[in-house]
């Protein structure tokens, strides 16, 4: 084996394992209350207009500044144009301390502290922006498990049973039988080789949107049991 | 628009692997039964996966009323003139090869008691656990003026066949300089870049036979999936010879007359000489006739696509409703999968492995301009919900668009096959 396998193998020894969790953004019905204290402000929902502050439908993946009809503050404007955009991530930033995030923006609000509150509230407006099953690049709605503190994946490792299910996911674009037109066979790969390629499309060193983004959520051990499974079809 | 990756942790619910305890089956047939309803992308993977992987434990039994399945995906392909009828044809053999009792019939009713699906030719199939992949039907009078009875005058071309045939037909024969025009459909519908992907490759069409002839779309929405990436497109390959006329500026009031054959946008009436009208959607009727459906579609629970209606009854695909997910053919055939682990764990005590869902869809613009947009989804209690995912960027490379034209090749030779065996 090569020494970056035998390195790669070490560490996943030590994973500290905890139990698998797949995470809704928050509880929108409690952010619907935490939400009364943006209404002096803010519209959403059907009819919403500018008002005070922006109405905030279809807030998710908009640039910060992105409402031609509203007058925004030149600090939130700069942040625009300088990129940002909002998303659960940066609107957890900016509701945690709007002042410290955008100093200059208009939003005279303290911010809530609490996470809950935030994540409550960032649910709620998340019903308001575009929905993924019509419009499939919208923002996500809910944060992946962390697959690689999986501890129910974890218990079932070199399952081959296992690495045939996840295999299935595989073959809706690699052909079983090996045929290579437009999409690279992967059949009869090395099983080292596979789980190097793998894994250097999980950390993004290889450059693929859709391997990284099949890669990035199969954990360590998964990616062993695929690779096994393949294997085992040589023989 | 950039996606971002991670999040924050929220509310949890906790994914295991189960091993499930085998149902106790009705009357004392030997061997559990499942039958699917519909060959399509969702009912032939899950057919094919049931009885692969059950290795002769279950009957499978799938319903399908045509011998041959065309693909709705790379129909647009078709009329583009980048493949012929008989590339996106596919039958069944593979399948009755496989272990499947393929039955060419419909399915016409359900009785969830006895349980048993009797079929128009006569007879009853008893079932254990029962798979509905029927896809779409279209909802009556969506479209003012249009209902399927005008499918030839103006047809849909949204379930793939004689209908897509004939839609290239009214191409073909537009005179110099006609109008081509659509009707788009309402949220939710079958494949969110479909109506565009004709709509480019119709286009590419009528800029090599026909170019002075014109493109109008009445749209209902005021923005559609990969929008940035088609209107680019559109400019860079067919400048002027497509006019879209989003919800913004009346796209949605429309109506058409298919005798006189004119379509009338926000109260100006044009007349055309092809109409695609592809009308709002719905659960395929046999869903609602099994008492699966609330409202135009079924909803199913995000771990297993077990309806909320009846556990021994699944829904899967474009019928299903279940969150996130677009309806897709990539998209069935990833639920089906699931399903199908689920199914199987459900009748013999096999292990079910946690749910996971991907999708993908490409499109062509034109020759060797490809894009794609895809996510991954998760099942929590409520739905399944996107936890990543990308798009095609504007202004990307020739070089990086061919290749993802090439790459949609690829997935269209493993997902049939992934189908049918
Ligand atoms: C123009 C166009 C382009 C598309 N492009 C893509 C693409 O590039 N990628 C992609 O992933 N998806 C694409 N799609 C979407 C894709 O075709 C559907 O999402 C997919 O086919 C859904 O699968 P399904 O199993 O739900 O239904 P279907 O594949 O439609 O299968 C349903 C089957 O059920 C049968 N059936 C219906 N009722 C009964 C009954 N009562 N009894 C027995 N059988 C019955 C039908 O005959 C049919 O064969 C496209 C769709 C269109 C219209």
């Amino acid at each position: 084996m090569v020494p970056f396998l035998r390195l790669y193998f070490s560490v996943l020894a030590m994973t500290v394992s905890t139990v698998a969790a797949a995470n809704t953004l928050g509880d929108p019905e409690a952010g619907k209350k935490v939400f009364a204290k943006c209404k002096g402000c803010h519209q959403v929902g059907e009819g919403a207009r500018n008002r005070i502050g922006p109405h905030l439908n279809g807030l998710f993946g908009r640039p910060a500044a992105g409402l031609k009809e509203f007058t925004y503050s030149k600090s939130i404007q700069r942040a625009g144009s300088s990129g940002l955009e909002w998303h659960a991530e940066t609107l957890d930033a900016f509701l945690e301390n709007p002042r410290s995030y955008a100093s200059g923006t208009r939003m005279s609000f303290r911010g809530l502290k609490s996470p809950e509150d935030r994540h409550n509230v960032i649910a709620y407006l998340r019903l308001f922006s575009d929905d993924p099953a019509n419009i499939p690049e919208a923002d996500p709605t809910a944060t992946a498990t962390d697959h690689d503190i999986d501890q129910a994946i974890l218990a079932i490792q070199g399952d081959p049973e296992y690495g045939a299910y996840l295999s299935s996911e595989c073959t809706t674009c690699h052909q079983a039988d090996g045929g290579d037109a437009g999409i690279p066979s992967i059949v009869l790969w090395p099983e080292d080789e596979f789980v190097v390629a793998m894994h250097a499309y999980k950390t993004k060193q290889r450059n693929h949107p859709v391997m990284q983004m099949i890669a990035g959520r199969l954990n360590d051990e998964e990616i062993a049991a695929l690779a096994a499974y393949f294997n085992s079809l040589d023989n | 628009m950039k996606m971002n990756r991670r999040i924050f942790l929220g509310k949890t619910a906790v994914a295991t692997a189960a091993v499930a305890a085998p149902m106790v089956l009705a009357d004392g047939h030997a061997k559990p039964r499942v039958v699917v309803v519909g060959g399509g992308a969702g009912g032939a993977t899950a057919a094919r996966y049931i009885a692969k992987d059950s290795k002769g434990e279950i009957d499978v039994t799938l319903i399908e009323p045509t011998r041959t399945y065309y693909t709705c995906f790379f129909s647009n392909l078709y009329l583009g003139g980048f493949k012929e009828i008989e590339d996106i044809g596919h039958s069944y053999g593979g399948l009755a090869a496989g272990g499947v009792n393929v039955v060419h019939d419909w399915a016409v009713g359900v009785d969830r008691d006895a349980k048993t699906v009797s079929l128009a030719g006569g007879g009853n199939v008893k079932y254990d656990k029962l798979i509905l992949s029927p896809g779409i039907d279209f909802v009556d009078m969506a479209v003012p003026g249009w209902d399927i009875s005008a499918q030839n005058a103006m047809p849909h071309a949204y379930k793939a066949g004689s209908q897509t045939e004939l839609l290239k037909a009214q191409l073909m024969a537009m005179p110099e300089g006609g109008t081509f025009a659509m009707v788009a459909p309402t949220n939710p519908y079958r494949c969110p870049p479909g109506p565009y992907e004709r709509v480019s490759m119709v286009a590419h069409y009528l800029k090599a036979n026909n170019p002075t002839a014109k493109i109008i779309v009445a749209d209902p929405k005021p923005k559609f999936s990969k929008m940035a990436l088609f209107q680019e497109g559109w400019a860079n390959h067919y400048e002027g010879m497509i006019d879209w006329i989003g919800e913004d500026f009346g796209g949605g009031n429309v109506s058409v007359d298919p005798a006189a054959m004119t379509v009338t946008i926000d109260g100006e009436e044009t007349k055309v000489d092809v109409c695609n009208v592809i009308p709002a959607m719905k659960a395929g009727r046999i869903a609602e006739i099994a008492g699966v459906t609330d409202g135009n579609w079924a909803p199913v629970n995000a771990a297993d696509m077990s309806t909320k209606a009846d556990p021994d009854i699944y829904v899967l695909g474009d019928a299903s409703q279940q969150g996130d997910m677009p309806k897709s053919g990539f998209s069935a055939n990833s639920q089906a999968k699931v399903c199908a682990n689920a199914v199987r764990g459900a009748l013999t005590g096999s292990k079910v492995f946690p749910a996971k869902f991907s999708n993908t869809c490409w499109s062509l613009i034109e020759t060797n301009d490809g894009v794609k947009v895809g996510a991954t989804y998760e099942a929590t209690p409520e739905k399944i919900a996107k936890v990543d995912g990308f798009i095609s960027q504007t202004g990307e490379s020739a070089d990086l668009r061919k290749a993802t034209y090439e790459e949609s090749e690829g997935w269209y030779s493993g997902i049939t096959a992934d189908m049918f065996g």
